[in-house]
């Protein structure tokens, strides 16, 4: 069965790799448990797990002091992620791990983040050496003692930087979702480590990445989503009975059981792409945005029936459903909102003109 | 919740490439020839016998059905490629299409071995064409509640009643209908249908025809008046029709037809708006495109599914609630975006055509083979709500 290039002994690793961090969010990152912590007592042991399991690091290759797993096992993390809404920095130290590696730099211990983090926002690399530029919205900067930097020079050739976070100015704030999402800025900062991206590297392929990931993470907090508002459902009684008995719950639940499967399969897919991928092509192109783009509108949809269903316990903070909701909303704008994105692609198919529409959309 | 949703990654395998280039070859040389216009989606309103039986020639129909009966013994991934493009061009399928999709499964599946010998060689060739008889004047979605009578007599049963909204009766060679045996029980009030296949263009049936807002007349009235049907023609169990129809309507759900019913608005879009566009219409293209390739990666992988031995039946009604919503939404999507393309668009009365079309076409699309509100009770009863 051609499930992509999957040969049995990847997927099965795959599963362990997944497996092993599904377990340590169960024991630790549960989100009853976390919702009543008012001191963020649970972060420390999770963060301490998920370390000495090797997760943050996965997509750093051993030599560079990871633990070398694959792209395919390290997007299995993500989505295990998001179906737990885990708000530590997992994803972003896999992201920052992986843009390092791509150098060649070797990681540090510890959380990590990527600069920037939005599309719109640049870092240049001076005569010097040195890296000014602000970048917005970095998710988890306030936390990390590192940050993986790509930026560009005069003529528009890109380095990879890590950087001591202590160096740069950091400006913290909340978003959407309650976890920081800071300004960081860079004057003249001097880079612990710096050297040339490789060949074609540039801006979009890291922000694409940091996309896939969140749309990722997006399905699976729908997932999280559909199951506990179908599991409420058959719980509550009004009218005297489950409130899942009447029709025009179920058909609720049914669209959002559709917004779920098109974000988990448009992810999925756009997983398996990048992971395959021998050049990033516009094929390869097309995947991850529409992943990021319609894992977005589905956490839109999606977020509003959930909420719909729990009525107003569901709008209370005491019920774990907003950790789901608000960060699969927040996820929306990290590396890219579905409207640039939108953007981008809608210019791309335009280029290439009607007729080579379909065969886009019909190239794998 | 019963299992988690699963929409596995799947890719078509390399020798559907090469299969999906012949298919694209042998329908620009079709559209060369005249044989059909891709830009004019009136597929329904026409029967084009010699493209069906070209299709045939070709090895594009019964393709995952066994040799002996004239089949090709293909995957159901290049069945699937063969569809799409079809589709994607406007190819006049519908006298091959649903003998294709439905009607011969059925029989491969419930039909004696005479039957099969005689019958599905001559689908594979594209030379006869079915429809389906399950709509009543009283009864659509609530198939069970079907009144026709098969009344039992020497060698076989007597029809009487009417079937309605039925696609292509008026050129169909046969049809596999659902005729009542039994009054429904108490217990089961699914029991009492049988399903039979049904000779067409003989003294006993009449065809009347319905015309429908698009203008065309597509769909029928079928009137039937004591006429015969032999006891070989039964499908399956006396009675017991309502277990036939599980893991084929997988099939027929999920296929790339519940989304691309009206794409071509999409292409003609693009084309209007030309390589340099705006903000506004680079993003609803953006959009809409991001959103077509979701709803094919779902459809795939259902069809990677079902081929792997599958059943996955909440999928597969998922990829037709999200998908016809989709294509119906499309046209006034195209509509709102092409509100500012220049006057001096050369396709532009080719889009207000094709919209007009599809505007029309479009609230049927949520309705055909299953409403939007049937599928959601299937949905939620995977789910587990009912």
């Amino acid at each position: 069965m051609p499930i992509s290039n999957l040969g049995n002994a990847v997927a099965e690793s795959e599963n362990i790799v997944a497996e092993t961090a599904e377990k340590i969010f169960a024991d630790l990152a549960d989100a009853q448990t976390i919702n009543h912590d008012k001191k963020g007592e649970w972060k420390a042991p999770l963060w301490q797990a998920l370390t000495e399991a090797g997760l943050p690091l996965a997509w750093v290759p051993e030599d560079c002091g990871g633990s070398g797993a694959s792209l395919a096992e390290g997007f299995s993390v993500l989505s295990a992620a998001g179906r737990f809404a885990v708000a530590v920095p997992l994803a972003e130290t896999m992201l920052a791990g992986w843009l390092l590696a791509q150098a060649k730099i070797a990681s540090p211990d510890g959380e990590m983040t990527v600069v920037p983090a939005s599309p719109k926002d640049r870092i240049t690399v001076n005569a010097d050496g040195s890296l000014s530029g602000r970048a917005r919205g970095v998710p988890f900067a306030k936390t990390a003692k590192h940050f993986a930097v790509l930026a560009s020079d005069a003529k528009g050739s890109f380095s990879i930087a890590l950087v001591d976070a202590s160096k740069c100015r950091i400006e913290a704030g909340i978003g959407l979702g309650g976890d920081n999402s800071d300004t960081v800025t860079l004057d003249k900062v001097q880079p612990v480590a710096t050297k040339p991206a490789p060949g074609g590297f540039d801006q979009p392929r890291l922000m694409l990445m940091g996309g896939v990931a969140r749309a990722l993470q997006i399905a699976g907090a729908l997932e999280s989503m559909l199951e506990i508002s179908v599991r409420y459902s058959n719980e509550r009684v009004a009218f005297e009975k489950k409130i899942s008995k009447f029709q025009a719950v179920q058909h609720n639940l049914a669209r959002l059981a559709g917004e779920s499967a098109a974000a988990l399969a448009a992810a999925t897919s756009a997983a398996d792409a990048i992971a395959n991928a021998t050049s990033f092509d516009d094929e390869v192109f097309l995947e991850a945005v529409a992943a990021k783009i319609r894992c977005s509108e589905a956490a839109e949809k999606g977020a509003a029936i959930a909420h719909q269903v729990h009525g107003a316990i569901g709008f209370t903070v005491e019920h774990i459903l907003h950790r789901y909701s608000l960060r699969a909303l927040a996820w929306r704008d990290d590396f890219g909102s579905e409207s640039y994105w939108a953007v981008e692609l809608g210019k791309l198919v335009c280029v290439r003109g009607a007729d080579e529409l379909w065969p886009l959309v019909a190239s794998r | 919740m019963t299992a988690a949703l699963r929409f596995d990654p799947i890719r078509l395998p390399p020798k559907c490439e090469q299969l999906r280039k012949e298919v694209r070859a042998f329908l620009a040389e079709e559209i060369a020839a005249g044989t059909f216009d891709p830009h004019k989606p009136n597929r329904e309103d026409t029967d084009v016998p010699e493209f069906s039986r070209k299709v045939g020639e070709r090895g594009w129909l019964g393709m995952t059905w066994p040799k002996k009966y004239g089949g090709h013994e293909r995957s159901f991934l290049e069945r699937y490629v063969v569809t799409e493009e079809m589709r994607v061009a406007n190819a006049p399928t519908r006298r091959f299409f649903v003998a294709d999709r439905q009607s011969g499964p059925v029989l491969l599946k419930y039909a004696p071995e005479h039957i099969k010998m005689e019958i599905l060689p001559r689908i594979c060739k594209g030379e006869i064409c079915f429809a389906i008889g399950m709509s009543e004047p009283n009864s659509g979605s609530d198939l069970f509640a079907a009144k026709t009578r098969a009344t039992k007599t020497d060698g076989g049963y007597l029809i009487n009643g009417t079937k309605i909204w039925t696609s292509s009766a008026h050129i169909a060679d046969y049809m596999i209908a659902i005729f009542r045996t039994s009054p429904p029980t108490k217990e089961n009030r699914r029991h009492g249908l049988t399903q039979f296949l049904v000779k067409m263009k003989q003294p006993g049936i009449q065809v009347n025809p319905i015309g429908q807002i698009t203008g065309q007349y597509e769909f029928n009235e079928v009137v039937f008046t004591d006429y015969f049907v032999p006891d070989d023609h039964v499908l399956g169990e006396i009675d017991g029709a309502w277990k036939q129809a599980t893991s084929e309507l997988a099939y027929e759900r999920s296929g790339p037809e519940r989304f691309l019913e009206t794409y071509y608005v999409l292409t003609e879009l693009v084309r209007a708006v030309g390589n340099n566009p705006d903000t506004r219409s680079a993003e609803g293209i953006g959009r809409l495109v991001a959103q077509v390739h979701t709803m094919r990666r779902m459809s795939v992988s259902v069809a990677g599914m079902l081929q792997a031995g599958k059943e996955p039946v909440v999928e597969a009604s998922i990829v037709k609630d999200i998908g016809t919503i989709w294509e119906q939404q499309l046209p006034h999507r195209v509509r709102e975006l092409s509100a500012f393309v220049e006057e001096t668009a050369t396709n532009r009365e080719t889009l207000e055509k094709q919209l007009d079309f599809a505007i029309k076409t479009a609230p049927k699309l949520t309705i055909q083979g299953g409403t939007t509100e049937v599928l959601r009770g299937i949905i939620a009863r995977g789910l587990g709500l009912r």
